[in-house]
This record gives structure tokens, sequence and C-alpha cells, in this order.
């Protein structure tokens, strides 16, 4: 029997009131790869990133990280939902970083790395702050340690974002749009860090709108258009022979990007 | 109906408590009434008066706000009369009750003029409009929708602060009620009628200035 | 009305006794807003649980308590608990109850308000890093709530000093109190009314400047 995927989604569906959102995603990511998802606002990556860490929950179709289904356990063929304590658990296993950092605005940024591995991972306060001083270190704030987040500029606040996310050794990140709200001339230090933490061998699964960066780390690209798949395939195919005519006219407003104008 | 029921004893005491009532309801309505007059007119020197002015009001706002209303009603109380200004103990409370709330009112207008653009008292000056006018036709029409939350507020707490004029000895309806209950002992259920009367003026009361707050909810900005 | 002539000598004489009635009123608001902060918090948490059964009575019970005068309340549990054979408490604890009870009303719409006021990604956020559901109240919720409240529980903490006033209807020695009795003993109305007033004016300064220094050390919330 082969290893299961790191995280597998089939046929995911959310419907929000009337409106189906996600019409029935299949997506595949495997260990150490880099997964982008991109498309037009409105296309629903954005819920499906939050359905896989249960900030969602979908209403068809099975979520798998590690085999496990997501949210629910089978007893024969019924769904039966997991307690807060077992959902909370699955959600330690992936990491998140918002559009909006959410950073916790009453700690400084080593006690937003050190909460989760003091109170969710139970390491001791030495311990956790070792491991928060080397990931700040990493995402090259070690000076900003004791900062709060207001007194961080909008790039800082999210590489200290990333900082808490990776902190927990996720087995999968989760990157929502992370560059959509910082000024221009600030997202390029982000971006600088996730090209990090890609080519240290970390499972990621991010939506993004910097196509140039997708292109350029992703193994896997997935286009997503109205809730489905419309093609997926790895970066050189998406980007160098798009089949979709959504995907071209979608990639066309990004032509200059690519030197190709 | 027989001696000893509640209902009895309550209406036994009919006479009294609806007296009681009415001396809470007019020492209400006389304390409001003044310290709307005398706070509007206070917070216009609060938002507009000369230096030395705003700073006068200013101190007497902050000290009235600062002291606890029983403080004030028994230094009115007993200050009066030692000034040989024979007031009844009525009167002294009702002074002391609205010189209290003039000092929130004029706060409260002061915050909500301050809440109106700064562009519409120019726009009003450039139109030529005298001060009076620009106040009366401009600005608190649209400040009124921020002051009556707290005005009714204000209202709600002189018509609890009555309460505070029993220990002076004026028979407002607590003062009337525990009369009553020296007389049947029924300390519980004339509490509570007490309470259940109060709760039905300040309700109506609140209940009232939530309509007036929509009445003019559509002054947004 | 000149021809009053000051005698200062009454309050150096009352002097440990008014100090002593100061810190009384003091203590009586401290330990009042604790407990009141204790109930406003359990209330804000049922007000919002989105249970009618819960939130109903909560709301009564704030509801009664704004529309109800805090003396009526306070002897309704000094006269009234003994008739329920409750007579354990004291005056002061009787007293202390009652303004725990009314603290709470108010505190009840200051937590509920804050609790409203916290952005939901805060806690989608600690959802992300796997937190549980206590877990994200304690450390995330409860703290940012506390920091945006803070200003309200200060002036709350003002309110309730003034309010320990009426503890005098039923003989605590607090200020008032104390005050009105030197004044019954002395006639030395102005001395002695001027001085509390100061004094409370003083202490209500003092509380502000002590809360505007803790805003300060917890001002991480823009």
């Amino acid at each position: 029997m082969n290893e299961p995927a790191l995280l597998q989604a089939r046929e995911v569906r959310k419907t929000f009131g009337q409106i189906e959102v996600l019409k029935g995603i299949d997506l595949t990511v495997q260990q150490g790869q880099v997964v982008s998802l991109i498309g037009a606002s409105g296309s629903g990556k954005t819920t499906f990133l939050r359905c896989i860490n249960l900030l969602e929950e979908h209403d068809g179709g099975e979520i798998l990280l590690d085999g496990d289904p997501v949210g629910y356990t089978l007893s024969g063929t019924r769904r039966k939902r997991l307690s807060e304590t077992k959902i909370s658990a699955q959600r330690a296993r992936l990491g998140m970083v918002f559009q909006q950092f959410n950073l916790f605005p009453h700690l400084s940024a080593i006690d937003n790395v050190m909460l989760g591995l003091t109170k969710v991972q139970g390491k001791g306060h030495s311990e956790a702050k070792d491991i928060a001083q080397h990931w700040l270190g990493r995402v090259g704030l070690a000076e900003r340690a004791g900062h709060y987040p207001y007194q961080l500029s909008g790039g800082q606040q999210q590489r200290v974002a990333i900082a808490r996310a990776v902190a927990m050794q996720p087995r999968l990140l989760l990157f929502d749009e992370v560059t959509s709200a910082l000024d221009p001339e600030l997202v390029a230090e982000v971006l600088g860090v996730m090209q990090g933490l890609a080519e240290s061998g970390i499972t990621m699964l991010l939506v993004s709108h910097e196509m140039m960066f997708v292109r350029d780390v992703s193994n896997h690209v997935v286009f997503l258009d109205q809730g489905k798949v419309a093609e997926a395939g790895p970066p050189s195919e998406i980007f160098g022979n798009p089949q979709n005519d959504r995907l071209k006219s979608f990639l066309g407003r990004f032509h200059g990007l690519f030197g190709r104008g | 109906m027989a001696p000893g029921t509640f209902l009895f004893e309550a209406w036994q005491a009919r006479q009294s408590l609806l007296s009681g009532l009415g001396v809470t309801m007019l020492s209400s309505a006389l304390s409001i009434v003044m310290a709307t007059v005398l706070g509007i007119a206070m917070g216009v020197v609060l938002t507009f008066g000369w230096w030395w002015l705003r700073l006068l009001a200013r101190l007497y706002v902050d000290v009235m706000r600062g002291l606890p209303l029983l403080v004030l009603i028994l230094f009115t109380y007993y200050g009066l009369a030692l000034f040989g200004i024979n007031v009844p103990a009525f009167w002294a409370g009702v002074i002391a009750l609205g010189a209290f709330a003039t000092a929130h009112v004029a706060e409260n207008f002061r915050g909500a003029v301050q809440s109106v653009p700064a562009g519409q008292m120019e726009a009003a000056k450039a139109i030529g409009l005298t001060f009076g006018k620009r106040l009366t036709h401009v600005i608190l029409p649209q400040a009124v929708r921020r002051m009556l939350p707290p005005w009714v507020n204000t209202a709600l707490e002189i018509v609890k602060g009555t309460t505070l004029l029993s220990i002076i000895g004026v028979v407002e309806l607590l003062l009337s009620a525990q009369q009553a209950m020296a007389r049947n002992y029924m300390i519980i259920d004339f509490y509570l009628l007490t309470a259940a009367l109060y709760v039905a003026i300040n309700f109506t009361l609140a209940q009232l200035g939530a309509t007036l707050e929509r009445r003019y909810s559509y002054l947004r900005y | 009305m000149i021809d009053y002539h000051f005698d200062w000598s009454v309050i150096a004489r009352n002097s440990g006794k008014l100090g002593d009635a100061l810190l009384l009123g003091l203590w009586l608001a401290v330990v009042s807003l604790l407990i009141g902060c204790v109930i406003g918090l359990l209330a804000a948490y049922a007000r919002v649980s989105g249970k009618k059964w819960l939130s109903a009575p909560v709301w009564a019970y704030v509801e009664f308590i704004r529309c109800t005068p805090l003396l009526l309340l306070i002897f309704f549990l000094y006269f009234g608990l003994p008739e329920f054979d409750i007579s354990f408490l004291d005056k002061t604890q009787s007293f202390v109850l009652s303004l725990s009870l009314y603290a709470g009303a108010y505190m009840c719409e200051v937590f509920r308000a804050g609790l409203a006021s916290i952005p939901k990604q805060y806690v989608e956020a600690a959802k992300a890093i796997g937190m549980r559901p206590w877990q994200r109240q304690v450390y995330v919720v409860l703290p940012v709530m506390f920091r945006i409240t803070l200003p309200s529980i200060g002036n709350n903490l003002i309110s309730l000093f003034k309010d320990t006033s009426l503890a005098a209807a039923i003989a605590v020695p607090e200020l008032t109190f104390t005050a009105r009795q030197i004044n019954a003993n002395t006639f030395r109305v102005m001395e002695v009314w001027l001085t509390a007033s100061a004094l409370y004016l003083a202490s209500a300064y003092l509380i502000a400047m002590v809360l505007r220094l803790l805003e300060r050390r917890y001002a991480s919330i823009r």
C-alpha cells in the first residue's frame, strides 16, 4: 500500500447561503512540495485554504491530512464531527499565515512565536524561547524580538507571523495572500523569507497573486476558476503553455511581468 | 383581602406611596429641567467661552463630577442652613441634584458639539450667520443626536439620585415605602414594589430615549 | 453669611478617623470592583453565548440594576436578606454585596462591548496555531479585551468609589458617614464638608492618575 499523500482533497464543496463557492476541488500535496493556488478573486482559493485548516467547514467531499479526514471521523459511512479538542490538535499540525498578519496585539514578537510552543505543544519556557529566537533569526528579526506588533512595519509583522507558524514545525504551511495587505516596497522581504523556507524543504500550499514568485518557487500550480480546478500542472506548463481560455486571459493581466509583453 | 396580606397593606399605604412617588417625580423633573437649561448654558461657555470663563466652567464641571452626589446633597443641606438660607430639605436636594447634573449635561454638550465636523461651523460662518444662529440652526440640530443618549443617562441617574433625598428627610418614594414597612413589617414585598416602580419609571425613560435617538438617526457623521 | 469663622482644628483632631474612613471607602470600592468584574465577565459571556435561556436572565439582571437606585439595593439586601434567614453578613459585607451586584451589571455591559470589539482574526490566528477554545479565551481574547476595556474599568472604579458614600446610610464608617458624624458633634459644617470634598476629589484624581499609568503600561493595542 502506498504512503498516503500529505494532503489529499477530493471533490471538496462549500456553500455560503445560496452561493456555492467550492464546486468540487481535487488537489494533492506531496511531502516537500510547494503548491500554489492562483485565480481571480472570488474563485474560492482562500475559502479552500480555510477549509483545510477548519476555519471553515467543507460540506461535501473530503480533505485528508496524512490519510486522516479533517474535521470528522468515519464510523462506517457516517461522518462524526470531531470534538473541539481533536480539531485543535489537527490544526496544530498545520501552520497558517494570514493576509492581515493577525499577530496577537498584546504580545511582543517573541511571545507571539512562543505562545503556541508553550501552550499548545507544552514546551518549557526556555526551550520555546530558543526555538522562537531561532526562527525570528531566520526571518531576519532577531533584533526585534521584544517589539510589539504596533512597533513593527507590515512586512516585519508578516515575517513574525511566518515565524510563529513555522516554529510549530507544521506538516504543511498554508499561506493566504500574505503579501496582499503590504505596501509594495515591503513585499520583497516577505517573499524572500518564503523562498528561503521553500528551499529548505518545508511543504507549503500558498494562495498568491505574485505570479513571478509562484512561477519561481512552485512545484505545482493549480488555477481555480469559479470554484473549480480549471487547470493544473508544473509552472512551466501553466505559465509557458496555458490551455484553458480563462487561464490565458487571467495570465494576460500579468503579461508585462514575464517580459514577454 | 385580609390585613397582613401584601395587597391589603399596599392598599393601606397607597396614599403615602403615591405622595412619595409624586415627590420623586417632581424633584426629578425640577432637577432635570434645571440641569438641562443651566447645563446647556454652561456647555456653551465650556466650548466657546473666553479662556478664563472656560477655565471656571471646567473647574466647576470637574469638581461636580468628582464628588459623590450624597456629599453634595449633605453639604448643600447643612451649608444653606448655616448661612441662614432657610430652604426646606426638598429644595436643598433639588438644588444639589440640579447642580450635579448641570455639570454632566455641560460636559456632554461640549462633547457633542465638538463632534460636529469643524467644516460645519466654517460653512455657517461663510454664509454670514451670527454666532447664535450658527449655534441654533447649524450646530445644535446636528449635535442633538449625540447629546440624547447621555442626556437620558443623566436623567436616569437623577431619578435614582432622588432616593438620596431620603437621607436628609425628604419623604420621597423610598422613604415613604420604608415608613410603610415600619408599620407592616413587609420588608421584602415593599422593597420589591418600590423597585418595580423605579424600574417602570426608568425603563420608560430609557425607551423614550431610544425612540428619540432613532428619530434623529438620519444624522450621521 | 460673612461672619463664619473657620476653625480647622476640628479636622486636625479627627484626621486619623477621616484617614481610616477614606481608606475604608477605597477598599470597599476595590473589592466591589473585583467581585463585580467576575460577575460581569460571567454575565458578559452569558450574554454573547447565543443561548436564550442564558442571555435573557442576564439581560433582565442588567436592566433591573440599571433602573434601580443603588440605595434601594443597599437597603433591600441589608434589611431584606435577614428576612430570608440570611444573616451572616455584617453591614459592611452586606454593602459590598450590594455594590458588587451593582458593579457587575455595569461591568457586564463593559465586557460585552469589549468582547464584541475584538477582531475575529485574532481568534482565527489562535485557532490556526491549534489552541483549544478555552486557551483562545484565556491567552488571546481576555488579555486583549482587558486592554481595550481598561479605561472603562477605571471609570467604573472611580464611580464605585463615589458610590461608597451610600454606605453611610447603613452606618458603615466610611468618609461620608464619618464626616456627617463629626458635623453633628461639632457643627463645623464648612470645615468638615470642604475636607470631605477635597478628600474625595483628590482620591478620584489619584485613581485617575494611576489608571493613566496603567493604560500606558498596557498601550500595546492601537
